[in-house]
């Protein structure tokens, strides 16, 4: 199957543009269109992530224009993975949103499966310019997406989400203008071989390009001084949106490894492990502030939203540690979080819509619908998020804290560790707040058996990534050694290029 | 003609800077605009100038780097396309909000465009 690597591509730029042209279209079958196209992206990703488990880095020339002229999709382990994991995701927030929330505006399915192409895109291409492209693309879709259903808060945070991003895309822009005007290529591959050969004149530049792009990646992944748009957004965001979302930050966690790795990665020369200083030490402040923002949240959605800004402090303090055991860790915690943070996202508002007038907030207020099953729930994920054991998140930060040589344990035991105590804390005064201290007479509004099949698939991938935690770190370990193989994907790429095209 | 065209680029960067961290909505979407075109010129530059060149290519040999034009084209059309939709969207907060102050502030401040 050779043409499997395009499919998450194409699948839901299909699915996107059929579900926009019949937006006026009987709703069920809308939603049973978004649902197969999905769920067919989940079979595409288990598939690639079986096809990319030999370790063998393919590519995809679009065109058959050979790299490093051409536009390509390469897939390695860590691409398959991301894209398994982006439509497991989705799966279940669209899931959820089919419960009702997709009946505010019409265009939701549509625009749902065009930001998964941008992601999946993201997650595939080889090609620089070509991951600005899919940035734009995911960007627009979720512009639209976070505003669906209107309200003033959703437009006002919606202004500073795009123009933010706009800014964002110009930066991007620019590094990108910087590292083709000195480097002479916009495929990554080439680029990496491209850069340990540079003139001692040239290597000021690209240092500045390449910084620039720490900054782009660093605003779509939240980091320190860059987050301050993402608590307001997401807890505006429609449930199903805000679920997808924490995808979003991920893509940009995914953009620093594979561009700080394979291109300013160890062998970069002059070059070499240039932004790791930065990420690590901005890192460990993204978590600590993350942890006070979690202790001040008033709202069930900002806390989580603080939560997600913790769980991108952690993988990117793994990123910073410049190890392969580190970027293994991080990998199993990446997908840990990134599903289990979805399920919250949706457990909360489901919540919420069981509780009256109090909504998210939170305070006491009348019993909910079914406080025992939700009860359980929020247990679950909130021992999962805050990373106590049985459940995946202790599994996640243990083998990270496993992995910090005696240099780096000094700062990154005590942040890690009092950060999951504050999100500890922060969430059983929530939990005792809204299932304990209630009073009163239930609300009559129950969880339907759609809202409650996406949260219970996300939340279930918790106890079933302690259960399989041996063949993941087998395979989030692999993919670690094949991320810090660069000579392996350069020769992957060019070399047989070389041999196989019209160059 | 490198002068001219860095001078260019940096007025209407720092233009389109300074107009972006305004307190409305207006200016900074039209900051956002200039800072766009700025950018725009900037990877227009990143093959290096020359003049005369052939457009394409021609039997001598001298021709301009194709790649940056292609680039700049994207770039153009997707800068266009969320110009207007962020004009739409500041629309959308003024009739939303109420304000067209970018914090949301009701507050009437002397009108700073009008001088």
């Amino acid at each position: 199957m050779q043409h499997l690597i395009i499919l998450p591509v194409l699948l839901p730029l299909l699915a996107g543009v059929t579900l926009l042209i019949h937006r006026g279209g009987a709703l069920t079958l809308r939603r049973t269109t978004n649902v197969i196209a999905t769920a067919a992206l989940v079979v595409v990703g288990i598939l690639l992530v079986a096809e990319s488990s030999d370790g063998v880095i393919r590519y995809y020339a679009l065109g058959d224009w050979q790299p490093p002229f051409g536009i390509i999709l390469v897939l390695d382990r860590l691409s398959a993975l991301m894209v398994m994991l982006t439509a497991i995701l989705a799966l279940g927030s669209l899931l959820y949103a089919c419960a009702g929330d997709d009946e505010q505006g019409s265009n939701f399915h549509g625009l749902f499966q065009l930001q998964l192409m941008g992601i999946n895109g993201a997650f595939l291409t080889g090609d620089a310019f070509n991951l600005f492209v899919f940035f734009e693309v995911l960007l627009i879709a979720s512009y639209a997406l976070l505003m669906h259903g209107g309200g003033k808060a959703r437009t006002h945070a919606g202004f500073h989400y795009v123009a933010l991003n706009l800014l964002g895309s110009m930066l991007f822009l620019i590094a990108l203008g910087v590292l083709y005007g000195t480097t002479g290529t916009l495929n990554m591959a080439d680029m990496a071989a491209v850069i340990p050969t540079l003139d001692a004149g040239d290597v000021g530049l690209v240092k500045a390009g390449a910084l620039l792009l720490l900054i782009v990646f660093g605003l779509k992944a939240a980091m320190l001084p860059l987050y301050f748009w993402l608590p307001r957004a997401y807890a505006a965001a429609p449930a199903p949106v805000a679920a997808l979302f924490a995808i979003m930050t991920k893509v940009g966690v995914y953009a620093i490894i594979r561009v700080y790795t394979l291109i300013f990665g160890e062998q970069a020369g002059l070059l070499a492990n240039l932004a790791t200083p930065w990420v690590w030490w901005l890192a460990l402040a993204t978590l600590a502030l993350g942890a006070v923002g979690v202790l001040s949240a008033r709202d069930m959605r900002t806390q989580v939203a603080y939560l997600i800004l913790i769980s991108v402090g952690t993988l990117l303090a793994g990123v910073g540690m410049e190890s392969e055991a580190a970027l293994g860790a991080l990998l199993y915690y990446l997908i840990h979080t990134t599903l289990v943070s979805g399920g919250m996202f949706l457990l909360v508002d489901a919540i919420a819509q069981q509780r009256g007038k109090a909504g998210a907030r939170i305070v006491q207020s009348r019993t909910l619908g079914q406080p025992a099953i939700l009860g359980l729930l929020f247990f679950a994920g909130a021992i999962a998020m805050a990373g106590l054991p049985p459940l995946s998140g202790a599994f996640g930060k243990a083998l990270l804290l496993q992995a910090a040589t005696p240099a780096q344990q000094v700062w990154l035991w005590p942040i890690l560790l009092i950060s999951s105590l504050a999100s500890l804390i922060a969430l059983s005064r929530t939990g005792s707040t809204i299932f304990w201290r209630a009073s009163g007479e239930r609300t009559g509004s129950s969880l339907g058996r759609l809202r409650g099949a996406g949260v219970l698939m996300l939340i279930l991938c918790a106890p079933l990534m302690v259960a399989f935690a041996g063949p993941i770190t087998q395979f989030t370990q692999a993919t670690a050694a094949q991320l810090l193989d660069r000579d392996a994907y350069v020769q992957a790429i060019i070399a047989r290029g070389a041999t196989g095209g019209d160059a | 003609m490198e002068a001219l065209f860095a001078t260019t680029t940096g007025i209407l960067a720092a233009s389109g800077l300074y107009l972006s961290l305004r307190g409305r909505t207006f200016p900074v979407v039209v900051g956002l605009t200039l800072l766009s075109y700025a950018v725009n010129l900037f990877l227009f530059s990143t093959g290096g100038l020359t003049t005369d060149g052939a457009a394409v290519i021609n039997d001598s040999g001298g021709y301009t780097d194709p790649l940056p034009q292609a680039l700049v084209l994207t770039a153009i059309v997707i800068g266009f396309a969320m110009t207007a939709f962020s004009v739409i969207l500041a629309m959308r907060v003024r009739g939303d909000v109420g304000s067209d102050h970018v914090n949301g502030n009701r507050i009437d401040e002397p009108r700073e465009d009008k001088s």
